[in-house]
């Protein structure tokens, strides 16, 4: 009976990770971020690493974590060291700075309200747009389905949300109005994903729904890679989605990369960094980089979280915590 | 003592032949259908569809997903952890088997309900359960914060996650195999001057083997693949907290599928490497059992 | 060959005496149970008693939540009860037929296991979507499986299938065929052997087999929000409401909800494992 012995051999046959060796010369950053800006932040950092070596001959490393944008602030405030925090909604940075681990006021210390970049929300629909989907009055049409994740587990989703609501609110001149609209819409809803990534797989591999709710870099994306099966419509008007960027003061200080963070965000700005957020579809704050890249996104009038909703605290409290809005849509039957 | 290290049951005469007088063969092969029906149904075509959506692209795609320097790193970030949370269990495992199955005490119904309660644990709870303690805001947050000791969003968190979730495996694996074995052959050997470690490993150890090594297989398996509790704990940081379950949800998340059902499919072939111990042991089981008689 | 004598009633008195490492397995055991799991669960208590008694109460029976957790736990009791049948039925043909490729299904049966949850949830979506290969067998039968509660039942039957057949796989290995052989060299038949002589002596394991599926497959969230299309008061489950609690960073919330599932499926696993008590005193041990 030699097997006990086997076993255990066999399962510490493990390879036990070391940790990284720390030189003088190099800096690590952790940039905490929601999902869909993974391709972003691949071409951002070598990019920026390379400029800031130039000026200071250090070398930068910088660690990625990718996620749902409110599991990746609650990670932060629960100990999470990240440096930089790039999510997307200013809510969820909100929710950090109450937990004391950087100003209140952050949203004024980089230019743009913190957003070096905003996206909107677009309609992807099948090949030959069969049902006709060109506005958002088209989607509580009786027999149209509507593909969305759930606003309560994802922000993407509260963009989506408050899009549409937006736009209720300006055609019904009420908030009665709106909220009867955005009710028919989610009856049009055959299933609320838990994530954006999730509805995708719902419309794009399951075949299910006439039309996706997306960010318009996400459908540009979709579009490029299967141009025969989906096209994008854009609605005459839609909502300015400004994903916020901050230090995360504290964690910043202790690892003393203050400088390297400030500037990492910084670089954001830059027309470099707007020509790789430019090529990644977001659209860029810089009116020359704009103008240069205007032709690959759809032209549409934005109104903005602020001008509609006020500020995004409110905005989640009236909305999306329990019995808010969003739950008053769904009643038991 | 000796008859029961030397009949390990792979070694019993031919279960097969004793039972081909006992039900009609069309019984036996109907069984046998329907057993393969759902199999095929619930195991393979979801085994088809992982392999088939991993070489999709070709099986040089297939090497160059597996061979990412991240994913490796991965890899290796989930065997450290299953070296440390399945040995715990399974040290814990065979001490509550032997405590339950063995002895009568108050309280004996709530403990194997106890032992069964992190499996009904939601694996979302189980990681934040960690959290609340450890965290930052947690209770012990700020002090481990001064300490410098980080358990949450590194390795130490994982594994503790990890080890919470395979809990009950082999505890309630060798629970109904010991239970079923009695008291009897043990008492017999203390009665006649046996020690208790020797107890264990003559008598005991010899009977429960095949619960035990399922027990661990199951535990095995479940450590590699576990996602809901260590995505709240590990803070995903690609190269350093991923696993594996976690680099390839990023990857599909990326809409890299092919990569994430390529990693995938090594963690499916992963577990049926332990299968393959499982055969080899059953294998020398047999041989041993013919050596000594 | 093993005999199974059956005990004395004068053993069971004396056995505390007689086995050794009472004391040593009830301390490490308490011990060890206490430090992985116990503690931290107390720190899931406390942070729901942040909820004062009457907030608990009200979000605890809101239509929403009592919705989830009847999504969840019945959802989890039919796809456990599946189980029993399909795992006894695949557990006997493994131990006792000899057939190609048993060696292989065998290894499957893992599979759950070591699929990440999500993996999981993703590929059994691909089968049973109306696009998928078998999705597109059943449409026209009028079956929809995925975005129903059926899909969710079929997450739950895949996530707990290892362990209806695992729990009664060594059982039923350990149990020799003398006795069969004993009962049909009587008379019996092949039905009245199996039924009377072999299945109450794996009624005990088939019961451990239900109640660690069952324990699984309630709180599971990866594989189902995938399958099930997670409609409010249709396919919502509990997990999801605790996601969405914590996702407006309502810890005490969350806590509460989870709070919630833990006691109630504390509640059914005494019950099971009374049942299961039971049932190994009435094969004798």
């Amino acid at each position: 009976m030699k097997f006990l012995p086997t076993l255990v051999i066999t399962s510490l046959a493990a390879v036990i990770t070391s940790s990284a060796l720390t030189q003088s010369n190099t800096v690590t950053l952790l940039n905490v971020s929601y999902d869909p800006t993974r391709e972003l932040y691949q071409a951002i950092n070598p990019a920026f690493s390379k400029t800031y070596a130039a000026k200071t001959g250090k070398t930068v490393t910088i660690n990625q974590s990718h996620g749902g944008s409110g599991a990746q602030a609650r990670a932060v405030i629960d100990g999470l060291e990240a440096d930089v925090v790039t999510l997307a909604l200013a809510w969820d940075i909100d929710a950090i700075a109450d937990k004391g681990l950087l100003g209140k006021d952050w949203q004024y210390l980089l230019g743009n309200n913190s957003s070096p970049y905003t996206s909107t929300i677009v309609f992807l629909v099948r090949k030959g747009n069969p049902k006709g989907i060109k506005d958002w009055d088209d989607l509580v049409k009786p027999g149209v389905q509507v593909i969305t994740p759930n606003p309560k587990t994802s922000g993407g989703a509260r963009w989506n949300f408050l899009a549409a609501w937006g736009h209720a609110l300006k055609k019904t001149g009420s908030e009665a109005g709106a909220k009867a609209f955005v009710g028919k819409l989610y009856q049009n809803v055959p299933v609320l994903d838990s994530g954006a990534r999730g509805s995708t797989t719902t419309f794009v591999e399951r075949g299910i729904g006439d039309v996706l709710l997306a960010w318009e870099n996400e459908a540009i994306l979709a579009i490029r890679e299967q141009k025969d099966k989906f096209e994008i419509v854009a609605p005459p008007t839609s909502i300015l989605a400004e994903p916020p960027v901050a230090v995360v003061e504290k964690n910043a200080a202790k690892h003393g990369t203050t400088e390297v963070a400030k500037a990492y965000l910084q670089f954001l700005y830059t027309p470099e960094g707007q020509e790789i957020i430019a090529k990644n579809y977001y659209r860029p704050r810089n009116p020359s980089v704009a103008k240069k890249y205007a032709a690959q996104f759809p032209k549409l009038k934005f109104f903005t979280l602020r001008s509609t909703f006020g500020n995004w605290r409110d905005t989640q409290k009236k909305f999306f915590t329990d019995n808010g809005v969003f739950d008053q849509i769904y009643q038991p039957r | 003592m000796r008859r029961a290290v030397a009949l390990p049951s792979a070694a019993r005469v031919s279960p097969l032949k004793a039972h081909s007088r006992a039900e009609p063969l069309w019984l036996k092969w109907s069984l046998i259908g329907l057993a393969l029906f759902f199999v095929v149904l619930l195991l393979v075509l979801p085994l088809v569809t992982v392999f088939y959506e991993a070489l999709r692209a070709g099986i040089s795609r297939y090497g160059a997903s597996i061979t990412d320097p991240d994913a490796l790193k991965a890899i290796g970030l989930t065997l450290g952890v299953i070296a440390i949370a399945v040995p715990l269990n399974t040290l814990f495992g065979v001490a509550a088997a032997w405590l339950i199955a063995k002895f009568r005490f108050p309280g004996r119904s709530l403990l194997i309900s106890l032992i069964d309660l992190p499996l009904a644990v939601s694996p979302v709870i189980a990681g934040l359960i960690y959290v609340l303690l450890f965290g930052r805001q947690g209770v012990l947050g700020l002090w481990l914060e001064a300490q410098n000791i980080k358990i949450i969003f590194a390795t130490p968190g994982i594994a503790l996650a990890t080890t919470f979730v395979t809990f009950s495996f082999v505890a309630r694996e060798l629970i109904p195999v010991m239970q079923s074995q009695g008291r009897e052959e043990e008492e017999a050997a203390v009665t006649l001057g046996a020690r208790g470690w020797q107890v264990f490993r003559f008598v005991t150890l010899p009977n429960v083997k095949w619960g035990l090594l399922y027990g661990i297989i199951m535990c095995n398996a479940r450590a590699m693949g576990e996602f809901g509790a260590v995505s709240v704990v590990s803070g995903k940081i690609r190269g350093l907290t991923a696993t594996v379950p976690l680099q390839i949800e990023m990857l599909y998340n990326e809409y890299n599928t092919v990569s994430a059902f390529a990693i995938a499919s090594l963690l499916a072939a992963l577990a049926l490497v332990t299968l393959v111990v499982k055969a080899l042991l059953e294998w020398r089981g047999k041989l041993e059992a013919k050596s000594q008689s | 060959m093993v005999t199974r004598a059956l005990p004395l009633p004068h053993v069971r008195s004396r056995a505390r005496q007689i086995l050794p490492g009472f004391g040593l397995s009830l301390g490490y055991t308490v011990f060890y149970l206490s430090f992985i799991v116990l503690i931290p669960l107390a720190a899931l208590v406390v942070k729901a008693s942040g909820l004062a008694p009457l907030e608990f109460w009200t979000l605890a029976t809101s239509p929403r939540v009592l919705s989830g957790l009847r999504v969840s736990f019945s959802s989890a009791l039919v796809a456990s009860m599946l189980n029993i049948p399909i795992g006894l039925l695949i557990a006997w043909v493994l131990v006792r037929y000899e057939f190609p490729g048993k060696r292989l299904i065998d290894a499957l049966i893992d599979l759950p296991f070591a699929l990440p949850t999500a993996v999981a949830g993703i590929t059994l979506t691909t089968l049973f979507a109306k696009t998928g290969w078998v999705g597109n067998l059943l449409e026209p039968l009028g079956i929809r499986v995925a975005y129903t509660q059926l899909g969710i039942v079929l997450a739950l039957v895949f996530i707990g299938l290892p362990f209806a057949v695992r729990s009664v796989q060594p059982v039923l290995e350990g149990l020799g065929t003398e006795v069969e052989e004993a009962a049909l060299s009587l008379g019996a038949s092949w039905g009245q052997t199996f039924s009377r002589v072999i299945l109450p002596q794996l009624l005990p394991a088939i019961l451990a087999g239900f109640t660690l599926a069952f324990a699984r497959t309630v709180g599971e969230y990866g594989s189902v929000i995938f399958i099930s299309g997670n409609l409010p008061f249709k396919t919502e489950i509990a997990p999801l409401l605790i996601v969405a609690q914590l996702e407006s960073y309502n810890y005490a919330g969350a806590a509460a909800i989870a709070v919630l599932m833990l006691g109630l499926s504390l509640i059914l696993l005494v019950l099971a494992n009374l049942a299961q008590a039971r049932a190994s005193k009435v094969v004798g041990e």
